[in-house]
């Protein structure tokens, strides 16, 4: 129930937002209306724009591009990543590691059941941030200087005067960033079933 | 606190002290290197055997380096001085013939019930059925038959407790290291798991040190009772026996008159040493820089 009423409210700042945006570029109450489509678009165009383009097969290549420079925007999350890492090893409670030393593990055993599991949490924690870096970083490489990709098409559209290009091309990226977040949330649930969530009760 | 110090020789209990001691510590001294480069000496010259098939309480006041003795016995923690001898063997490294019941959560909390249980008996080699087998049996012995699924989290106080113990005791080890166990947990499932603690015990003897701050809890369980003196450099005041009946109930037992004999003749040795802890209260570690 609570959940319901959290996403209709969530739905509800995007509509009004997509209203206001609508109003302001479709009707002259705060300028000229070309001008305003000329810098902000219409919701409508945006949106056809964006839907055109995912069932076109071409930004499929461009979106395909991206992952030759992931590689990119790894190296810009690759510190926060190793760090959080890092402290999962050295976080690892001494009580637990005593207590798995006692029980006669070796090294391998160690890592296996003590070390590997508690680095993975960390790891997850600081993925979500850095998958969405990692992907801007890569756009923002395109932007700057390629022949294909995400961010060659928005600097395309921008440097014919295409607004509605340039925001639809934005549009996608974040579908693909909340595609890819909820991938990683998915494998998330999947291997750190163990960790204490919200208590939930069921209603007889 | 000087002419304390000196413990009393102890000749063990009865029938089995014809037995290697499982447990002989020979005048172990422990002092830690502090981070602001002082030094504390948390035991000084400790003499304590422990036989097989013996129940040996040891208490203390806080801080006094009742758990600091045990982690030596256990091999986690290197004495400075002394040595200790594990069925008449010096001990190096871990002590691979023990097993150890921590104070705090020692669980992994990433394992189910069943899954920490098991997991005891991976570096013992067992085929994994026979292992799932044997868990699901010590975790149905310390009734939590229910509960295999139940990732640590899920599990009360008492059940992480239980939990552990299956963990421990399913390795068979011959020598029983615990370090306040039931610390944390409250009035009653204490005397649940004192009993329960009591029942397994007393199916095949194993030698048991178990360190407590809760004088009450140490007679009602044990064969002997340890009284160790404030830190720092603590050594052992007194050593009693109790020559109380078993099979006991701990809740039982306290209501009898020789159980609170025994508890005035051991509190009045263990009073003088909490109230000298008190007294030292929060300067001990500047106090304890001299020793060793």
């Amino acid at each position: 129930m609570k959940r319901m009423k959290l996403l209709s409210l969530q739905i509800l700042v995007m509509l009004v937002f997509l209203a206001i945006w609508h109003v302001v570029t479709t009707t002259s109450l705060f300028g000229d209306v070309k001008t305003m489509q000329f810098f902000f678009s219409t919701p409508s165009a945006v949106l056809t724009r964006t839907f055109k383009q995912l069932t076109s097969g071409d930004i499929y290549y461009h979106l395909g591009i991206i992952w030759s420079k992931v590689a990119l925007g790894f190296t810009l999350v690759f510190f926060i990543v190793f760090f959080n890492v890092y402290q999962g090893v050295r976080e690892v409670s001494p009580t637990i590691l005593s207590n798995a030393r006692m029980l006669g593990m070796n090294e391998r055993q160690l890592f296996k059941h003590v070390y590997w599991p508690s680095a993975l949490t960390w790891m997850f924690s600081s993925l979500h941030t850095s998958v969405g870096f990692a992907l801007v970083g890569a756009v923002v490489g395109e932007y700057l200087g390629s022949s294909a990709g995400l961010g060659y098409k928005i600097h395309e559209a921008e440097s014919v005067f295409d607004v509605t290009g340039v925001f639809a091309g934005m549009l996608i990226l974040a579908i693909f960033v909340i595609a890819i977040d909820s991938l990683v949330t998915v494998v998330e649930k999947r291997l750190l079933v163990w960790r204490p969530g919200q208590s939930s009760t069921t209603a007889t | 606190m000087e002419l304390q110090d000196r413990p009393q020789a102890h000749a063990g209990t009865g029938a089995v002290s014809s037995d290697d001691p499982a447990v002989a510590l020979g005048g172990i001294d422990i002092t830690f290197h502090l981070a602001d480069g002082g030094r504390y000496q948390a035991v000084k010259g400790i003499d304590l055997k422990v036989h097989p098939g013996e129940f040996v309480s040891i208490v203390g006041p806080t801080s006094c380096g009742k758990s600091t003795l045990l982690n030596a016995a256990a091999g986690l923690l290197a004495p400075s001085a002394g040595t200790v001898g594990i069925f008449d063997k010096p001990l190096s490294g871990l002590n691979r013939r023990a097993g150890y019941l921590f104070q705090q959560d020692a669980l992994m909390p990433w394992k189910t019930a069943l899954e920490n249980v098991k997991v005891a008996l991976e570096p013992m080699g067992v085929p994994e059925r026979e292992a799932d087998q044997r868990a699901r049996e010590w975790l149905g012995r310390v009734g939590l038959r229910t509960f295999v699924d139940r990732y640590p989290h899920m599990l009360s106080g008492g059940q992480r407790k239980r939990v552990s113990l299956a963990q421990m005791l399913i390795r068979n080890p011959e020598i029983l290291l615990m370090d306040e166990p039931f610390g944390p947990l409250d009035a009653q499932t204490r005397q649940i798991m004192g009993n329960l603690l009591l029942d397994l015990w007393s199916r095949d003897r194993k030698a048991l040190m178990f360190v407590t701050h809760d004088l009450e809890e140490a007679i009602a369980l044990s064969d002997r009772v340890v009284v160790m003196s404030a830190g720092p450099a603590a050594g052992i005041v007194a050593d009693y026996k109790v020559d109380l009946p078993r099979p006991r109930d701990i809740a039982d037992i306290r209501l009898e008159k020789a159980f609170h004999e025994i508890h005035r003749d051991i509190w009045a040795s263990l009073r003088v040493e909490v109230q000298k802890a008190y007294a030292i209260g929060e300067g001990r570690e500047l106090v304890g820089g001299d020793a060793s």
